[in-house]
């Protein structure tokens, strides 16, 4: 039996793995910190995409997803994921699996075919849900070494990870969550309230891969009104909105830049690299630092104004 | 729903458009949507509708009178599914999965872009992932994970050639290739119907002058 106070199945979707790994790395050792143990979900595919595939065809999403959840089920733990895009499929397709046993039985026959078994017994959660309602805040804070006290942060939820709102954890509120905001400032950094501040990245719904100029509109959108308040870093709870304000903000300023003034320049940190740096741990063990020489790859918005940061109160 | 609801939509909805598309519309539960009062409460919502041409009532209203314009024009792909309109409806439609299965109508009827056609059909299907890194020309994401201390590859489909064979069996049983396949048949009609209409066109020209 498992030592660990928490077992879940990381479940890691397409963009942490295959473009910002720092993000799995930062996940898999906070979470081995915090003593929560991830175990890997071997042949897990994407979600799918909610935006994309589920638009294209339910159906194929629908088992897909459960084929997903039922890896995760077969090792007995809940899955548990990074992602707010892999986290609106894996809920979803859960909750609206559980709420239409006839579809249930049609996606368990279908997957029965290829061996698999579908129960919809374990909850799929989000990495921000179980740091905030699983371990809580208490349990963080007894956890934290620094305190980064001059830190200004742009807090950007995304989408998915609170709405639609009837299928998530967070009490019906999707208006003005604060979960995110409140792990935040357990680190001694300031949550910059900002305009808009709950609005879309642009990258989701398929209109990334549509028309990249309206994705990076909305972009603009939000970075301007975060420029405006002074915010120095911007943390987030998803790798696809991360993307999209990390490679997003070198296109806004492509893009853009006869409108936006100044190119952009604020560095994008995912959740559990701040909470991990707070935790004292090595920022090696939390992708922060580059060890390596290959070109074209994340970040694409440098770190190092965080880094220069966080490096004085350190 | 009562059979006279149903007729009420059939009679009411869909009498200007192919019978086949209303059909699909009945089929899809978008009937949900009679219960709009064109507030323009998704629309005011909207961050896409800020910035495009996308209106969401636009589109709820060309769904409901069968206007098939919907499925034809960019539009409906431009909603990032946020959730807004889907949230504040006070007619409690959900609005963005109704957004959705337009989407899904329109790539049964081929009206799918080249981009979304591609990702789906080389790429999720082919891997498994919406976003891989085994390719031969993604070795810097390998190196990039390696150097973090992490496998080339992670423990996915990507490890267990297997399981992408599972995908696809399973996308196969559900009619997804099939779907993919029917969506490029009628992609490329078009295009070789439109071609010929703009070659004949330049004939007829040439002819006058």
């Amino acid at each position: 039996m498992s030592e660990y106070k928490w077992r879940y199945g990381l479940f890691l979707g397409c963009v942490i793995p295959n473009r910002y790994p720092m993000i799995e790395r930062s996940i898999r050792d906070v979470f081995e910190e915090l003593d929560a143990e991830l175990l890997d979900l071997p042949g897990a595919s994407c979600c799918p995409a909610p935006g994309v595939f589920r638009a294209f065809h339910i159906p194929t999403w629908l088992v897909i997803a459960a084929r997903n959840i039922s890896i995760a089920e077969e090792l007995g733990v809940n899955p548990i994921t990074g992602c707010n895009g892999c986290y609106g499929t894996l809920r979803d397709a859960w909750f609206d699996l559980e709420h239409n046993p006839e579809e249930k039985k049609h996606i368990q026959t279908i997957l029965a075919k290829v061996g698999r078994t579908y129960k919809g017994n374990l909850e799929p959660k989000h990495i921000v849900q179980a740091l905030y309602l699983d371990m809580g805040l208490n349990y963080l804070r007894d956890r934290i070494k620094y305190k980064f006290n001059d830190l200004k942060v742009g807090v950007h939820y995304g989408c998915h990870i609170v709405k639609p709102s009837d299928k998530r954890p967070w009490d019906g509120e999707y208006e003005n969550p604060t979960f995110l905001d409140e792990i935040v400032e357990l680190t001694g950094a300031k949550s910059i309230p900002y305009k808009d501040k709950f609005m879309c990245c642009g990258a989701g719904g398929a209109v990334r891969t549509a028309v990249k100029e309206v994705a990076a509109d909305f972009t603009r959108e939000k970075l301007t009104n975060m420029r405006d308040v002074g915010v120095d870093i911007i943390i987030n709870c998803c790798p696809f909105c991360h993307l999209q304000l990390d490679l997003g903000q070198v296109e806004v300023n492509n893009f853009y830049k006869d409108i936006i003034g100044e190119p952009f320049k604020i560095p994008v940190i995912y959740i559990t690299q701040l909470l991990g740096l707070a935790m004292g741990m090595d920022p090696n063990r939390l992708g922060l630092m580059k060890n390596h020489e290959l070109t074209g790859v994340s970040p694409f918005t440098s770190i190092e104004p965080f880094l220069n940061l966080v490096k004085e109160q350190l | 729903m009562s059979d006279n609801v149903e007729k009420y939509i059939k009679r009411k909805v869909y009498k200007s458009t192919s019978s086949d598309i209303a059909q699909k519309f009945v089929d899809a539960g978008l009937e949900q949507m009679r219960a709009c009062i064109n507030c323009g409460t998704c629309t005011g919502s909207c961050p896409s509708g800020r910035r495009t041409a996308y209106r969401t009532r636009v589109a709820i209203r060309k769904a409901l009178t069968g206007d098939v314009s919907v499925l034809q024009d960019i539009d409906i792909w431009l909603c990032s599914t946020c959730y807004y309109c889907y949230e504040r409806c006070p007619r409690n439609i959900p609005v963005t999965d109704m957004i959705i299965k337009l989407r899904n109508i329109a790539v049964e009827e081929g009206y799918i872009l080249d981009s979304h056609f591609g990702l789906a059909n080389n790429i999720f299907y082919a891997t498994g992932h919406g976003v891989p890194c085994n390719a031969e020309n993604q070795k810097q994401w390998r190196d990039l994970r390696e150097s973090y201390g992490l496998p080339a590859l992670p423990p996915t489909v990507h490890s267990y050639p297997e399981a992408v064979k599972e995908c696809q069996t399973l996308m196969n049983e559900v009619g997804f290739k099939d779907l993919m396949d029917n969506a490029a048949k009628l992609k490329e009609e078009r295009k070789a119907a439109a071609e010929k209409a703009e070659a004949e066109k330049k004939a007829k020209e040439e002819e006058k002058s």
